[in-house]
């Protein structure tokens, strides 16, 4: 294996960028997953913040410079090859979708312009495992891998003023559901009527990198359904282990 | 419990602390006073502790009546401020009595002031912090009519008179502090000198998420893969605008991250009002 030691930049006087130019897959997001937890470990008497992306970990030290010498001394001599690569503990959460059409509002565009149904559109969609690489844009926006190559379409050309909260969407070969209503470039395939965001609660979203998410399609019935659930405080988010 | 009635907002009024640390990982902006050193120096001055909630004022400021007996005192811009009949000044503690009231009058200097108050603001905590932001706390900004409450202190420091001695080297002057940022190799050397020799100006399309240069600074970089930003990352657009991303900026981004402003940067850049013309400093670590 190639060297795991990844670019150390400081960024300004408050955080460490470590980033490798590595392929984005599974794999190498469960390295980094692993590598961010030692580091969690390692610093967990200061007070950092530790975030990954798809090929990056920033750690943001809250108050003194001091601490980001010794944490550039330290990265420097650590044995980054020795960080594993198994899984990590992940979960399957399954979140429903409604492709109605009434939400769909770009699916008989990419239907016409793919040469595809509309309803293998949707299969393809719900067919996939996707993995969380991590959270960011907007708070509880979801960045997904492993979209089915077929379905990759590009951005509206020109974006619109404003979707739904709950919008999912399609932007090349992602997808990603909008947490909240926003101007938005992506095509709408559907709606997710589950909030991906409670800044109410401790944990204001329930997933973490490595977990897996996939797309159950229900019909405007019962998305209307779980929506009345949601208002009563009544629905459960439907989530498997990894031993289920 | 003592509570501050807002009789007028001012343009822009938010309540503000240290911001949210620890919740980056759910896509949450860190969000914060825009100029740190100006808010922590009105908390000492009033015995609070430096991540205490305060008044941030932007641009014009507010009329405010205070219902209870503390002490104040306001750091950062220059108003010309009045606490009933008397002229008051930035960097010093007042007592203040209920019934008194306070009004920002117009702005001399810098961009952005800080109301502290004893005990510090109480209004809604939520994600570990009241610093106000859109997707997170239920208000945005003060409004008129709003009764923000206090934190009572049980023993109450005696600041009358105090003054704190912390010197902020020139978050006045036109000089923005910042370092390479991890895009930066990708410039040319005749950009890279650009960089350092021209002078940028703030542009109007400048807020608590970004300020905008208003300069063109053409380019050929391309996207990175979406990755890491914080406050103080300039970012540069293929359009060729330069975006220095402040507190509320998001967690991740995708466009080349050039240059990185240092702590000192962010709070001088906090100062400047639109049309304001800077220049970049290039520290090295």
């Amino acid at each position: 294996m190639r060297s795991r030691k990844p670019n150390i930049i400081r960024l300004g006087d408050r955080a460490v960028l470590l980033e490798w130019d590595f392929e984005i897959n599974e794999k190498n997001l469960f390295w980094l997953l692993n590598l961010k937890e030692l580091i969690i470990k390692k610093l967990y008497e200061l007070k950092v913040e530790v975030i990954n992306t798809y090929n990056s970990i920033l750690i943001s030290y809250v108050y003194s410079i001091e601490y980001v010498y010794d944490a550039d001394f330290w990265l420097n001599a650590f044995d980054f090859n020795e960080v594993s690569v198994e899984n990590i503990q992940q979960d399957t959460f399954i979140l429903p979708v409604c492709y109605d059409l009434q939400f769909g509002i770009d699916l008989n565009e990419i239907s016409i312009k793919k040469d595809m149904e509309i309803s293998e559109i949707i299969n393809l969609h719900t067919a996939s495992d996707y993995t969380l690489y991590f959270m960011g844009f907007l708070p509880g926006f979801l960045y997904l891998g492993g979209m089915d190559d077929r379905l990759a379409f590009p951005r509206k050309n020109q974006p619109r003023k404003s979707i739904e909260k709950g919008a999912v969407g399609i932007a090349e070969n992602q997808t990603g559901i909008y947490p909240k209503s926003s101007p938005a470039g992506w095509q709408i395939i559907g709606n997710c009527p589950v909030p991906l965001f409670n800044p109410k609660s401790e944990r204001p979203s329930p997933f973490s990198p490595g977990d897996k998410i996939k797309f159950n399609a229900v019909s405007l019935e019962e998305y209307l359904d779980i929506k009345q659930a949601i208002k009563q405080e009544k629905y459960e988010l439907k989530k498997h282990g990894n031993n289920d | 419990m003592t509570e501050i009635e807002v009789i007028s907002p001012g343009f822009y009024s938010t309540i503000q602390d240290m911001g949210r640390v620890g919740f980056a990982k759910y896509g949450v902006p860190k969000s914060g006073c825009m100029d740190s050193f100006s808010a922590k120096k009105a908390n000492l001055l009033v015995g609070n502790d430096s991540n205490d909630a305060v008044l941030e004022i932007t641009m014009t400021g507010p009329t405010l009546v205070f219902h209870g007996d503390s002490s104040i005192a306001i750091s950062g811009a220059q108003f010309d401020l009045q606490l009933n009949d008397c002229h008051i000044e930035n960097d010093k503690a007042y007592k203040v009595s209920a019934g008194d009231k306070l009004v920002f009058n117009s702005l001399r200097e810098g961009f952005r002031a800080y109301l502290a108050i004893s005990g510090g603001f109480q209004t809604m905590k939520l994600l570990d912090s009241r610093s106000m932001y859109e997707e997170i706390t239920d208000s945005i900004k003060i409004e008129r009519g709003d009764r923000l409450p206090i934190i009572s202190k049980s023993e109450e420091k005696e600041n009358k008179g105090a003054s704190v001695n912390f010197e902020i080297k020139g978050i006045f002057e036109n000089e923005i502090n910042l370092y390479e940022g991890p895009e930066f190799y990708l410039l040319r050397g005749d950009q890279k000198e650009l960089l350092f020799k021209n002078s940028f100006t703030v542009s109007q399309s400048s807020n608590r998420m970004a300020i905008q240069m208003k300069e063109d600074f053409q380019n050929n970089l391309k996207g990175i893969v979406t990755g890491p930003v914080v406050p103080g990352t300039v970012q540069l657009t293929p359009g060729g605008t330069l975006i220095i991303l402040m507190r509320d900026c998001q967690v991740t981004g995708g466009y080349p991250r050039i240059l990185q402003l240092s702590e000192l940067g962010i709070c001088t850049l906090a100062q400047k009002r639109p049309g304001d013309s800077v220049f970049f400093k290039l520290l090295t670590p």
